[in-house]
Formats: C-alpha cells, structure tokens, sequence
C-alpha cells in the first residue's frame, strides 16, 4: 500500500489533480450538501456530504460507503469542500482511521477552484463499488478516556483549533488556543510547510510531543488541524474526535479567562 | 504558468505610498520572545522591547497581548483594511478595535503570535514600531485635512513626514515617557492643545509672497491630571518644523522627569518649570540644533497630489430608491469638501469595535466610492470615506446599510468614546467600553442624533481617571472608580462639564460621581434641564460653557446648580431593591476592582 501521507503528502495540488482526472487515477470525493453537488462539482467527484458519515461513522458503516464510492486499498483519494477544508479533512480522517493511507485534501475550496474558471460539471458518475479491507488505525484517536490521562503527561500538548473567543470563554483544562483561521492562507486551505512550522514552533508545538486536537463538536475544524500539523511534520498527532461538545457532556472540567469580559470587544 | 496565478484580483485605486513596516523585527520579536520565556531575557527588559514594537499587555494575564498598529496621519488603504480584517481572525477575536489615536487595536494575541502580526503587517506596509512605550507615538493628522473648508493648506504630507523622520529614530527610543504629535486642519477641528505637540497649518504673505508654517502648541495633554497646552510663536515657517520638533524632544530627553512615572509626561515638565521659561529653552534649543546640524536636516514632505479619480461603475444602477433613514444619516454623518460636488462620510463604530467581515466591507467601500482610493481614521474611534461624489450618496448608504456601517449621529453627541476598560485593560476599574455602547443605542433610539441642540457637544467614557477615552476634554465626561455601600461595590463614575478641545479648549469641571446604572439617566436630566433654561440659539456645548464659567443668568447658574438637580439620582439602593446596580454593564457578577501593573509608563 502506498502511503502518500506518510511520505509528507498531505494536500494535493490543483494542477496534479486535473492531470490526475484526465488520468482516471484518482476517486474526488465533493463533501458538500447534496443540493450543491448536484448544481456543479469537479468531474468525475462523487458526493458524501459530512452529515451521511456523521450519522454513522461506526467503522462498519463508513467502509460501506467507502466500498460504494468505488474505493479500495490501492485507491488514490482526494477530498475537497466548501468550508475551508475542514469537512474534507474530517472525512480524510475518518478514511485514513480505518486504514486508508491514500487520501489527501485538495489544497484549495470549491469556491476558489470555481473562480479559477476551472472545469465542473453535473454529471454523477457510475459507481463500480469495490472491497476495502478494515485496518483500524487507533493511534490517531484520541477518546475522552485517553485524553484524560494523556493530558498530565508533559510530552503532551492539547490544542484547540475553535475560535479565540470561543477558547477565552471555556476550553479543556491546560489546552492552547490554535484558531482554525490560523492554518491557511487567502486562497489555500494550509499555509506553506514551513510558514506553518515557523508558527508552531512560535507557539511550541514541536515534534518531540504528542499533540492531540480538538474543536468544537464533530472534529472537522481540528480535523483540518491534524492535517496542518502533519503538513509540517509532526506526525505524532491524534484528533479528539468527540471533541468539547462530549467533554461537556461528560461534564469533565472546564477553564476560562478570568477578570476580563472580552466578549464585549467582539464586535457583535 | 499554473492556474493558481491566473486568478484577477479586484484592482487597487490607491497604493501605500510609504512602507513603515520592516520584516526583520518580526524574526527578531520572534527570537526574543523565544529567550524571555527561556528566561534569559529578564522582565523588565522584555516588556521595554515588547512595548516597543507595539505590543501591549493583557488585563491579568501575561500570555497574551494587545498589538496597536499604527496608522500615521490616519490614512489606511483597502489592501491594509483586508490584512487586518485577516490577522484579526487568525490570531485575534475576528474583531479589532479602533482607538483615539488613529491606530487599530488587535486584542487577545498569543504572546508566541505577535511576530506573526508583524510579518503580516510587513506584505501591506503597516507596523506597530513605537505604537506603546516611551516613544514617539502614532503622529495623528484631522481626518479633514486636504478636504476641510476653513483650512489654509493640507499637512497630512508634513504629519507623514514627521512620523517618518522619527520612526525608529535613535534620538527617540528612549524618552522620559510617551510623546505624541497631532496636526490638524483648522482650529474647529481642533486636538492641538490637548497634546505634547499640535500644528495647525497657517500660510503668511511676507513681501509678497506667500510662506507656510504652523502655530505650534507645547506641553497640552491628557491623562491623570490634564494640561492645556502653549502656543510658542506666532508662526513657525514649514523649515523650521523639523528643528523645533527636535529641539522640543530634546530638552523632554534631557530634563524630563525620569523617575516618578506618574508625572513625567513633557506637561509636568512645562508646568513645573513655567511656560517662559520653557518656551525660552525651546527657542534657544532649536537655534544649536539648526546650526549644529552637520547636513541641512530637512523632512522628506512628499508633495505629489493625491490622484482625485471617481470609481467606475460596473453596474449603474441609476436611481437607486432613497432608504429609510438616509435623509438622518446624510445629515448627521457628512460633511460638504472644500472640493465642489464632494462630501467626506464619517462611520461611527460601537466604542471603535469593528468586525472582521465589517473591515473586509468597508475596504470594498473605498474601491468603490472613495475617489482617493483609501479612508481616514478620525479623533473620535471613527473612520472617514473622503472625495465621495455628492451623486454616489444614495447607493453608499444603501451599501453601508447592508455591512451594518450605517449608524446615523457619527458627527454628533450621540457617538460617545469609550476606551477598551475592563474587557482588556490592566488598569481599568470599570467596563466604559461597554457603557458607551449602552449611550450610544440609547441616544439613537430617542433620535438625539437629529438634536441640532446636542450635534457639537460630546460624552467621552474613560474607565479609569487616566484620560484614553479623553473625558477631560467632553461636553460631559466621565471615569471609571468604585463606590462603596456598606461592603458592596458598585461601578462609578465621575462625572466632569464643559471640556473642549478647539479654539476655546478647556478642560471640563468636576461636577459629581454618577454611578454606572445611572449614568444614562443622568445624561438624559442634563438634556432636559438645558432644554428648559436655553436661549434660543444656544447648542447643549454653549450653555454648558457659560454655566461653567458662571456666565448664566438662568435659574442653573453655576455648574453646583446642575449637581443639586442631578444629586437624587445618583443615590444608590440597596442590594435589596436593586440587585442590577451592583452589576457593571457587561458582567453578571458583583462588581469588584481589581487591577493590574500599568505599562504606560514602564
């Protein structure tokens, strides 16, 4: 099997994958609502809005879908949304959890590819499915459980990818505040590999940790965290998939910023 | 050639014509901040540099900082406004927050991030060098220079080229304390005595010929206690700017007060000395300096007009239907340019809070209405489209309508300033920030903003007695403090009179403490007592200034009449009746003052 995010590969480029559908050597997956695809899309993608993996992503469940969309272990895949790359990266993930290594975001939104001028098309394509084996990979899981006890280890740093006011306001005991808009630039879902390693190593974040990432509720704008992190390298990363929203649930502790009311300089 | 290049970006009208910015002090910053947390910067070093390269401190909190980006004479581009509106959502809060100054505020910055700011604020030419610490602050210019009827000439060019000349100038790293410049355009517009130096540009005819130059105020300013300040010759030829610029700095380097922080401001020096005998060390001082000077030191003023050019309309269309609301917010927000068929349109902000997508709107705004392709930030937390053709007026409203910019009153007593407080501020004792906001709806939804009466006063909010939100110089201002009722502590204002800031500058009188819950209602009894005493020509700002200086002859005859009738409602309940008065706006705790180390003056 190849392991193209293994070898540093973590988004694909507009020009590769034009030549690569012009090639047939690749599956697009459009994460987008059904609505939206069905308009226009990249050719030859497939849809998989985020809500149809949400509803189950029992690792069953989701290798059904893989199987549908015609995806094998040798399938090159790449993702691509609306939504900065952060749906795309929790559907890569998920791929990549269950032991698909080939997957790998497209390095742009759909948007910007449709301002490019670039080709689309409305056509859904006919699907031969295919059999993909199951090969969980729980390294890069984080559960509750798991975070609980990793986060007093010193070799490990807690990153959350919401929104600083989000952060100030309640976060998990001891995480940093890594806001999603930090990881890309004006036209690419990831700053360049070593733009992006010069800020983490601002901030610390470096390859001698275990990192685990964690946003808001489903795991997509720390999804896209996990990428970015990997993107520069540091491979040690786990996503906390469950994210605040079961911290919370669990009632597990919170911390915010005292003495301050900060909410009040957010513009409304 | 890949197709990633080929995308077309919205043409800009107007380019940054100086760059401030340098990338190496990002790397540096970086580095630093990499060593003090290693420890091997010590801390009271660190927060010289840091406040140095513009980044201020957090309200009890040393991991994160403030990063003021300077706007010298207040003039900003569409590509600079898209940058901030940028790094604003990356390292920020997706806010920012316009302050008194002309400089923009990011809040809430990683201390690890701020590099981060400056490498991004180096691609739009921008920087926060000298923002905070004891240097030369941001040089501010009236946002009606160049536009203002009654003005003799522009001197945005003579404001960007003082702020230019000083920037990272060695003579100024290390004064006694901050120092701040103000040009402006006419005595009206005033800001000039307020302040350690102000310029108003004046043109003399000598034999002949036409000269120009300035009057030049020393020694104003505001803070803890306030100054108005000198004016030291009659006229100052343009040549001799730089030399009295220099002269003044360096008698502050040399005889400032050094040790006590709290009252080294150049003012302190002035008053304790005497006002001849400084203007006469200022005299001599500039003689040594022009004749010492080894190469004729001269400002590089750049006198290339701007070009005038009105955006073209894609799509005209022609006769876009009045709006609800445009007939106030026409009166109330613009003014007519010297240049015929021109208005200058001023956006009033909630407090200087403005939103990401809010920048990112208002840079559109410029491309596509300002014939001088860029904006002015104004005195007041505001900012100003100039050269916007009187025909435009109509569909730039409906466009500001759409990006919530629109608010109506931006020129009048119903936009109040209120520094940032105690949503981020070490030494704020009260949430003013919040409590301008509050004034600001409630004038509005009584329509003062229409009040011919009530358009030249002011209400300025600070949220302690050190002067950011510029109480001193407000038709009616206000500072933060605490009150006290047995053991429970409510928010508190003290409530001052009568300051102006133009040709009839004076700092206003105390007239008595309004705690917080109160303060809106204070305001309003001030409006009605005034609408039952006035003459028939009086504005709220003239009767005031008679009232203060005992010139009224109505039944409210000094400013102790006004306090009397206002005293009632000033007087607190108890928690029992009243439990929201113990609350500050903004919080949902009791209110309690706690505060950190200053580091304004460090």
């Amino acid at each position: 099997m190849r392991c193209l995010t293994d070898s540093g590969k973590i988004t694909t480029d507009i020009d590769s994958l034009r030549s690569e559908i012009r090639d047939k050597s690749v599956r697009v997956i459009d994460v987008r609502r059904e609505d939206d695809y069905k308009q226009d899309h990249i050719p030859t993608a497939v849809n998989l809005p985020l809500a149809n993996l949400l509803s189950d992503d029992s690792p069953e469940s989701v290798l059904k879908l893989m199987n549908s969309m015609g995806i094998d272990n040798e399938t090159s895949v790449v993702v691509y949304d609306d939504t900065f790359g952060a749906l795309a990266s929790r559907v890569a993930w998920t791929f990549e959890y269950l032991g698909h290594s080939d997957v790998t975001l497209l390095e742009t939104t759909y948007s910007n590819w449709k301002s490019l001028e670039l080709e689309s098309d409305s056509k859904i394509p006919e699907i031969q499915p295919k059999e993909h084996t199951l090969n969980l990979q729980p390294n890069i899981l984080a559960t509750a459980d798991y975070l609980q006890s990793a986060k007093e280890r010193n070799d490990v740093i807690l990153i959350d990818n919401r929104e600083r006011l989000n952060f100030l306001e309640q976060h998990i005991p001891g995480a940093i505040s890594l806001p999603y808009r930090t990881l890309a630039t004006k036209d690419k879902i990831l700053r360049p590999k070593d733009d992006m390693k010069r800020l983490l190593e601002n901030r610390g974040i470096t390859e001698n940790s275990e990192i685990i990432t964690y946003c808001g509720s489903v795991g997509t704008l720390s999804g896209l965290a996990y990428y970015a992190l990997k993107s520069a390298g540091l491979s040690n990363t786990k996503l906390y998939v469950r994210s605040f929203k079961e911290w919370k649930n669990l009632q597990k502790p919170t911390e915010k910023q005292e003495d301050a009311s900060y909410w009040d300089l957010s513009a409304e | 050639m890949t197709v990633s290049n080929l995308k077309q970006s919205r043409p800009d009208t107007a380019k940054p014509k100086i760059n401030w910015s340098r990338v190496e002090e990002a790397d540096n910053f970086a580095k630093t901040v990499k060593l003090y947390r290693q420890g091997k910067y010590d801390e009271d070093s660190f927060r010289r540099f840091r406040l140095q390269h513009g980044a201020y401190g957090t309200r009890m909190t040393g991991d994160y900082a403030m990063v003021r980006i300077k706007i010298p004479a207040g003039e900003i581009y569409p590509n600079q406004l898209e940058k901030i509106s940028q790094l604003s959502e990356q390292f920020s809060i997706g806010s920012a927050h316009f302050s008194t100054r002309e400089n923009i505020q990011l809040h809430w910055v990683v201390l690890e991030d701020v590099s981060e700011i400056f490498r991004g604020l180096t691609e739009v030419g921008l920087t926060s060098r000298e923002a905070c610490g004891n240097t030369i602050r941001n040089v501010m210019c009236s946002p009606l220079s160049g536009v203002c009827p009654d003005e003799e000439f522009d001197s945005t060019p003579y404001a960007l080229a003082t702020a230019r000349f000083f920037l990272r100038n060695p003579m100024v790293q290390n004064l006694p304390r901050k120092f701040k410049f103000n040009f402006t355009c006419c005595e009206k517009h005033g800001m000039v005595r307020m302040v350690d130096v102000g310029l108003i540009p004046q043109i003399r005819e000598v034999d002949g010929t036409t000269q120009r130059g300035f009057k030049i105020f020393l020694g104003g300013g505001l803070g803890n206690k306030s100054f108005v300040g000198y004016q030291l010759e009659e006229f100052t030829p343009e040549e001799d700017l730089v030399y009295t610029s220099m002269a003044v700095l360096r008698i502050f380097d040399r005889l400032g007060d050094r040790k006590n922080m709290a009252r080294n401001r150049m003012r302190y020096l002035v008053n304790d000395m005497g006002w001849e005998k400084f203007q006469n060390l200022v005299l001599k001082e500039r003689a040594i300096v022009r004749a010492t000077q080894s190469v004729i030191t001269q400002l590089e003023v750049i006198h290339t007009p701007n070009e005038i050019k009105r955006p073209i309309r894609i799509t005209d269309e022609s006769g876009t239907s009045i709006t609800d609301g445009y007939a106030r917010w026409l009166k109330t927000n613009t003014v007519k340019q010297k240049q015929a068929n021109y208005r200058s349109i001023f956006i009033t902000l909630e407090a200087g809070d403005i939103t990401a997508s809010q920048l990112n709107a208002l840079a559109d705004l410029i491309r596509d209405f300002s014939s001088e392709g860029k904006a002015r930030f104004g005195f007041v937390q505001n900012v100003a489209l100039r050269y916007v053709h009187e025909d435009d007026l109509p569909r730039l409203y409906s466009n500001l309508l759409e990006s919530g910019l629109a608010k109506s009153g931006a020129l009048t007593m119903t936009a109040p300033i209120g520094c940032s407080g105690t949503t981020s501020c070490n030494l704020a004792l009260t949430n003013s920030h919040r409590l301008a906001k509050e004034i600001q709806r409630k004038l509005l939804e009584l329509k003062f903003d229409e009040d011919d009466d009530l358009s030249d006063s002011s209400i300025k909010i600070s949220g302690c007695p050190n002067s950011c939100g510029q109480h001193g110089i407000a038709t009616i201002g206000f500072f933060g403090g605490g009150g006290r009722v047995g053991k429970d502590m409510y928010a508190n204002y003290q409530m001052s009179l009568g300051g102006r800031s133009d040709g009839d500058t004076m700092l206003g009188l105390t007239c008595l403490r309004v705690p917080a819950k109160r303060v809106i209602p204070v305001i309003l009894k001030i409006i009605e007592i005034f609408k039952q005493n006035k003459k028939s020509d009086d504005t709220l700002q003239s009767w005031i200034h008679r009232v203060v200086n005992n010139n009224e002859d109505t039944e409210i005859k000094s400013i102790n009449d006004i306090k009397k009738v206002l005293e009632p409602l000033t007087i607190p309940p108890t928690k029992e009746e009243d439990p929201d008065f113990y609350l500050d706006y903004g919080d949902d705790t009791s209110y309690h003052t706690k505060t950190g180390k200053g580091e304004c003056a460090a």
